[in-house]
């Protein structure tokens, strides 16, 4: 186990392109740290420098105070599970299992043990004898998994390793990631686009975006404080939505009414004129539902529905506004960026599901205005980010890492135990 | 597939398979018959007689036939083995790595196959003699390997593309070094490409006649085609048909175990299983 220092990575392919802009990131012994990005944004190109699949143009890579810049991937001694698992076919599980063992001329008996050991772990037992050809989608990637935890390697690296699995058992080799990186007490590194993997397994979150670092931080500072645009638009789903708005004193003129700010956001953005305002769909309520006491803290606007989505336990409301031309482009160009499309410009809102707000019918909302950041359109950076209160959250996670990994280790090898951790982390 | 379109696909079927085969058939029936049966026109000998297989295998025309044949068989097997190493790692370079003059190597290569035989046979006739590799082992199996490396080559290439490429990356990760990997890997699973090339190349070594005959006088690295070429019938006044075609027969049968034998392997499919499905 070791930590993982990058200083001042670059990547750069022979027609100059950077893939990967000087990117610096610290990962702790320990640490389970999620590179996330739209796709083309450097994240599998750094994962695969970090393992020594890709050269490093300038930088360093060093991992555990040894710099591995110009050493062969066996010598870096990190286990990686690839996207499309890369099982050997001609070899039996146990045989995949064991191949990292056989190169390193490991004892027959030892190479058994280790073999069960892991086997036992990621339920593979019987298994064993078979080839991968006859294996589920699931079975192949805790294969992958197997080999990787056979032998003790610095540090564990996953490329989007559930992107080929069905929605369902990806949620469930998620909890079993989560919970064998806890058991183990692993430096991991995880590379995805899904968001819920970046935000349920990781301490801490990186987001690239074409080959830079955008904002390291754990998932609910992310959330919370995002650092730019960028950040906001790509955590959270449904995505923030951003409204145009224009500045007087302190209040802010959107298309959905006035919105009052507080002492300090009315510092940040005073002196602009044209402005985004970032409000997440759960910062919105049915005006009729909301709480007497919460709605002091935000205003209340009428606006036409134009879809509701409901299902069951929440329920969505497709609320379409106007927005100057120049902020439309931006918009546009943000969420191609994120690799999505946005054809109109329009607010998700999440409502009560009980909410009897109908499609086409105007209806009364409350926007709950105390949690909204407020961005410059042109630089996309975030006028309101409380950078306290987001180093707070992450150092808060941090803690919470450090109390479950003492815990784990605490309770030795025992796998019901880690079972029933796997499920609260999770 | 209507039923009136699957009768015609079975009668062209068995058309081809006639078409194919009649001449096999044939050369099979011709060697069991006897010299007076040869020319009566019929499909099926008279009488059965094993008379040309002894005349080849232990009467007059054994001495030129089973030196010829041992020849083949070494000369050849030499050749294919040679051709399939040689091949397996320009193959490998080819797909995996990216280097300088990749496609003047592969453009020379086929260059290599389709340029005419018989035009470098004289010259290589005359250089041969001064050397002193006429009418030698390492004197045909030269040749043969300009006439088996380039095919061998292209197809080989072809099935390294195939596998993909994480396989080779894994390994790495896992310990291996580039040598590990190829010969624990990546090798096995190009089994099948490493036994139809190594077919292929055999076929085209043991059905060559123009450096054969061309390149040996004596039985001491005579190979069969050009042996079939000199028999002589048992007086000057009968041809040699009936034994040729037994000898003919003798030597495909190699090649037909061969097949049976390799069948299985040339199975494709094998990386079934390694990557997402």
């Amino acid at each position: 186990m070791a930590s993982i220092e990058m200083r001042n990575i670059v990547k750069q392919y022979g027609d100059g392109f950077p893939a990967v802009n000087d990117v610096s990131l610290d990962i702790a012994d320990g640490e389970f740290m999620i590179l996330v990005g739209p796709s083309g944004c450097g994240k599998s190109t750094l994962l695969r420098m970090v393992v020594g699949l890709e050269d490093i143009t300038s930088g360093d890579m060093v991992i555990g105070d040894k710099r591995v810049n110009d050493l062969a991937p066996r010598d870096r001694n990190l286990s990686m599970v690839f996207q499309n698992y890369a099982l050997y076919p001609h070899m039996t599980v146990f045989e995949n299992i064991a191949f990292p063992l056989r190169l390193s001329k490991t004892p027959d008996d030892q190479v058994r043990r280790r073999v069960t050991e892991a086997a036992d772990v990621l339920e593979l037992q019987e298994h064993l004898d078979r080839k991968p050809a006859n294996l589920s989608g699931g079975q192949r990637q805790r294969v992958a998994m197997g080999r990787a935890i056979v032998r003790q390697a610095e540090a564990f690296l996953f490329d989007e390793p559930l992107s080929n699995l069905d929605a369902k058992l990806r949620g469930q080799m998620r909890t079993e990631i989560s919970r064998l990186q806890r058991r183990l007490g692993i430096t991991t590194v995880y590379v995805t686009h899904d968001q819920t993997e970046a935000m349920t397994l990781g301490d801490r979150v990186c987001v690239l975006r074409k080959g830079k670092i955008q904002q390291v931080a754990s998932p609910r500072e992310l959330y919370e404080q995002p650092v730019n645009l960028f950040v906001a638009g790509f955590i959270g789903s449904p995505p923030m939505n951003f409204l145009p708005a224009t500045v007087e004193g302190r209040r802010l003129e959107t298309p959905f009414g006035a919105m009052e700010l507080d002492d300090r956001r009315a510092a940040a953005v005073s002196g602009r004129d044209l402005l985004l305002v970032g409000i997440r769909p759960e910062y919105f309520e049915d005006a009729s539902i909301v709480d007497e006491a919460k709605r002091p803290h935000g205003t209340t606007f009428r606006a036409r529905v134009d879809v509701t989505e409901w299902l069951g336990d929440q329920q969505y409301a497709y609320i379409p506004y106007d927005a100057p031309e120049e902020v439309q482009n931006q918009l546009r160009e943000l969420s191609r960026e994120l690799d999505s499309e946005a054809l109109r410009t329009q607010a998700i809102v999440s409502i009560d599901s009980t909410s009897r707000i109908r499609e086409g019918r105007e209806a009364e909302f409350w926007m709950d205005s105390r949690k909204a950041h407020v961005f410059d359109p042109s630089t996309g950076e975030n006028l309101t980010r409380d950078a306290e209160a987001g180093a707070e959250l992450t150092r808060l996670a941090e803690e919470d890492r450090q109390e479950q990994v003492e815990e784990a280790r605490s309770r030795g090898e025992s796998i019901s135990g880690g079972d029933r951790r796997g499920a609260e982390v999770a | 597939m209507s039923r009136r379109e699957k009768t015609w696909w079975i009668v062209g079927g068995i058309a081809i398979i006639i078409y194919a085969l009649f001449p096999i058939a044939w050369i099979v029936s011709l060697s069991f018959k006897g010299p007076s049966d040869i020319a009566n026109g019929q499909f099926l000998p008279t009488q059965l007689t094993w008379e040309n297989y002894s005349l080849i295998l232990t009467g007059a025309a054994s001495d030129l036939f089973l030196p010829a044949l041992r020849n083949s068989f070494g000369i050849v097997l030499i050749a294919t083995a040679i051709a399939s190493v040689l091949s397996m790692f320009a193959a490998y370079a080819i797909a995996r790595l990216d280097f300088r003059g990749k496609k003047l190597i592969l453009g020379t290569a086929l260059a290599v196959a389709i340029f005419p035989v018989i035009s470098i046979v004289t010259p290589l006739f005359n250089v041969w003699r001064n050397i002193g590799l006429y009418d030698t082992w390492p004197g045909l199996i030269i040749p043969y390997l300009s006439l088996t490396l380039p095919i061998s080559i292209w197809t080989m290439s072809a099935f390294f593309r195939e596998i993909p490429w994480e396989m080779e990356q894994a390994a790495q990760v896992d310990g291996a070094t580039t040598w590990q990997a190829f010969r624990r890997v990546i090798v096995p699973l190009a089994a099948p490409g490493v036994f139809t090339t190594a077919i292929i190349a055999f076929f085209i070594a043991w059905n060559d006649f123009v450096y054969g005959i061309s390149l040996t006088s004596t039985s001491a690295a005579r190979p069969v085609p050009a042996a079939l070429g000199l028999f002589s019938g048992a007086s000057q006044f009968v041809d040699p048909t009936g034994s040729i075609a037994a000898a003919a027969v003798i030597v495909t049968i190699p090649v037909i175990v061969l097949v049976l034998i390799f069948q299985r392997r040339i199975v494709a499919g094998l990386t079934n299983g390694a990557v997402k499905g």
